[in-house]
């Protein structure tokens, strides 16, 4: 009796060495402007790609969101062009600045039908754990193993322990996929599922939409886990057919994954659970994703706080400029973000556009879609006019304000209401204050213009 | 890379928790190439007056004492490169960043776990690390610590993964022509015009 990861390690071992370490068949890995150092370990060894089918270039990290045609920053225009130089060189698919399909590569991969069931993905992104909500086992890795896995195709690794986190009963309205990993984030710690291979489990998973299990296996390392997945259902089978790069012979493919499941009885080292009816509408308080607290609460008090993390506590509440015991409804906000890997999907969008349609926002903000392809399906659907009517700025697509890496920073002081995946000092841009939580819930901070409840503003909406 | 088994340097203390790959190197810094040197990165939006690392005493500074957490979030290396840039060998800490620690490994920069209250007390102080013995000296303490044992082989032995994988080349090519054989859609990454559901937006959600 194997459980899900099992199966997906087992299936990937070229070799194991005595001490214990096991060489890792890599079946996609994904590369980006970032990956420019890998690269440039390959060069001083005069070596080559091993496998540039299963390489695929993304631009997303660097790319600027508003006037693409002509980069002006010339840092950023090297990164951009470094990737293309490599890419070239190498032979790899590239989605491209100027490709329609560009995007934030954990959006475009899953989205191309290039991630599937079963696979090892690697990307030098460690928010790569994003892959394991269609049954793959992915994982970020640093530059030196990019390199060892563009030269080699493999990926020396030891293997996690396994852990089972079972959300058990069902999801209140306004509460979703971003609200269950800020969840247990808070309840297990930033570092709570340090070394394991977490498998999603229960009742409340099953329910989610494949894109909801991206945003929950996506923020799987803000908890510390090495990977985050889910079993592939029908569910993940009826989202995969039909996608460009899906196999020519789904069936059969799809055959194969039928057994992508933990068997019943298999063991793990770690078991969790989550009760759904403790689970709101969440926002982040303080510096790590693991200060979250749903919105009805408030302010943590260093003074009340046990021994040994007042101090930590204190740290976070003068760098975000909060007070002890203050109601988190009641603090301000400058501006707003809604992008990034973790929430700028199709149905992210839909989310926050159901909530502000027709509403002006009370502060700037920007929104970035996952892909160019999201992008264009929102303005399909017309998703763009409800933001810009509110006064939201509608930009195009890359990592962006979640990192800031392309110039979209919050400056120094800001307060942000954001849909993304860390609230890091300055993550955003030097003395940026970051407040993570679901886009819905970013969507009702603009309107208002301070953290909010979002389930009043959903009466009689969507 | 070259190996080391035995370390003695000045160890500086920094008492913070879940100090984040974000803080090691702020992200606007990475497009740098490595040759221009990453030490000067080190930190960089935490420095100011009274910090731990700037002091005095700490010049010189090559053993970094932190609390639980270090390293979490991005994979950049390059938040090993402005430690190993900056003179740093060894971080202790309680916990670590998976990735942070292993790309640590790959630089020769030790990731030692064990608790830190009683280091972060007297430093800084000169310590000496036995990664063999895996244990941390000085300034009246003896510490034992924890690293995974291949991680310490690698350590002690300046391997380098590269060289060491190329030896398993047969058995990795063996492994495709299985994996190409069981799983043939991995290499098959040409885009299908004739699928269902082609031309229309695979963005559109289900």
């Amino acid at each position: 009796m194997r459980t899900l990861f099992d199966k997906l390690w087992d299936a990937h071992v070229v070799l194991t060495r005595e001490d214990g370490a096991s060489l890792l068949w890599v079946d996609r890995h994904y590369v980006h402007e970032g990956s420019h150092h890998a690269f440039a370990k390959l060069a001083e060894r005069g070596l080559a790609v091993a496998e540039p089918a299963l390489t695929i270039g993304v631009a997303d990290h660097y790319v600027p969101t508003r006037r693409r045609a002509g980069i002006t920053d010339p840092d950023i225009a090297r990164m951009v062009a470094t990737l293309e130089g490599n890419a070239a060189t190498h032979g790899l698919r590239l989605f491209g600045l100027a490709d329609p399909r560009q995007g934030i590569v954990h959006v475009t991969g899953p989205e191309q039908g290039l991630t599937l069931p079963g696979m090892l993905v690697v990307c030098g992104d460690s928010h790569t754990s994003t892959h394991g909500a269609l049954g793959a086992y992915g994982f970020g890795i640093g530059a030196t193993e990019v390199a060892h896995v563009l030269a080699t195709q493999t990926v020396w690794q030891k293997k996690p322990a396994r852990m089972r986190l079972s959300f058990h009963g069902t999801a209140a309205p306004g509460v979703g996929a971003k609200d269950m990993a800020l969840h247990w984030i808070a309840a297990l710690g930033a570092d709570g599922a340090r070394g394991h291979a977490v498998e999603y489990a229960g009742p409340a998973v099953r329910a989610l939409s494949v894109e909801g299990r991206l945003t929950l296996c996506n923020l799987s390392i803000e908890g510390g886990a090495r990977c985050g997945m889910v079993g592939p259902d029908a569910v993940l089978i009826d989202w995969l057919r039909g996608r460009p790069h899906a196999p020519a012979d789904f069936d059969r493919a799809a055959e194969s994954w039928a057994d992508l499941a933990s068997d019943t009885g298999a063991e793990f080292d770690r078991e969790e659970s989550i009760d759904m009816g403790a689970v709101a509408p969440v926002v982040t308080w303080g510096t790590s994703p693991e200060d979250a607290l749903p919105i009805t609460g408030t302010v943590p008090d260093p003074a009340r706080a046990p021994e040994g993390r007042a101090a930590r506590i204190a740290e976070a509440l003068e760098y975000m400029g909060l007070r002890p015991g203050q109601k988190l409804t009641d603090v301000a906000v400058d501006q707003v973000f809604i992008g990034s890997c973790t929430n700028a999907r199709i149905e992210d969008l839909r989310a926050a556009a159901a909530v502000i349609a027709g509403l002006r926002a009370k502060v700037p903000g920007m929104v970035s879609p996952g892909s160019s392809l999201v992008k264009a399906q929102a303005e399909a659907e017309g998703l763009d006019r409800v933001f810009t009517e509110a006064g939201l700025d509608w930009v195009d697509s890359g990592c962006s304000m979640c990192v800031g890496m392309n110039g979209d920073l919050v400056a120094p002081g800001k307060r942000c209401a954001s849909s993304t995946n860390r609230n890091f000092r300055g993550r955003q841009g030097p003395g940026a204050r970051t407040h993570l939580m679901s886009p819905a819930m970013v969507a009702a901070a603009a309107v208002t213009g301070h953290l909010t409840d979002v389930r009043p503003l959903l009466q009689g909406r969507a | 890379m070259t190996g080391w088994s035995h370390y003695r340097g000045v160890a500086v203390g920094l008492a913070a928790e879940n100090i984040d790959t974000d803080q090691l190197i702020p992200a606007r810094f990475m497009s740098a190439p490595r040759s221009a040197g990453y030490g000067q990165f080190l930190l960089h939006d935490l420095r100011g007056p009274d910090f731990p690392l700037d002091a005095p005493e700490a010049e010189g500074a090559s053993i970094l004492i932190a609390g639980r957490n270090f390293g979490s979030g991005s994979s950049r290396e390059a938040a090993v490169y402005a430690l190993v840039d900056a003179g740093y060998r060894v971080v202790v800490a309680p916990s670590f960043g998976d990735i942070f620690a292993s790309n640590a490994v790959n630089n020769g920069l030790l990731p030692a776990r064990t608790d830190t209250a009683a280091l972060l007390a007297v430093m800084p102080a000169t310590l000496i690390v036995d990664l063999s013995a895996q244990t941390i000296t000085g300034a009246g303490l003896a510490l034992e610590f924890d690293i995974d044992p291949v991680w310490k082989t690698k350590l002690i032995k300046g391997w380098d993964d590269i060289d060491m994988t190329a030896s398993h080349r047969a058995q990795i090519d063996t492994f495709a022509a299985q994996r190409r054989k069981q799983a043939p859609w991995i290499w098959d990454t040409a885009e299908d015009t004739t699928a269902p559901g082609a031309g229309t937006n695979p963005a559109g959600g289900r």
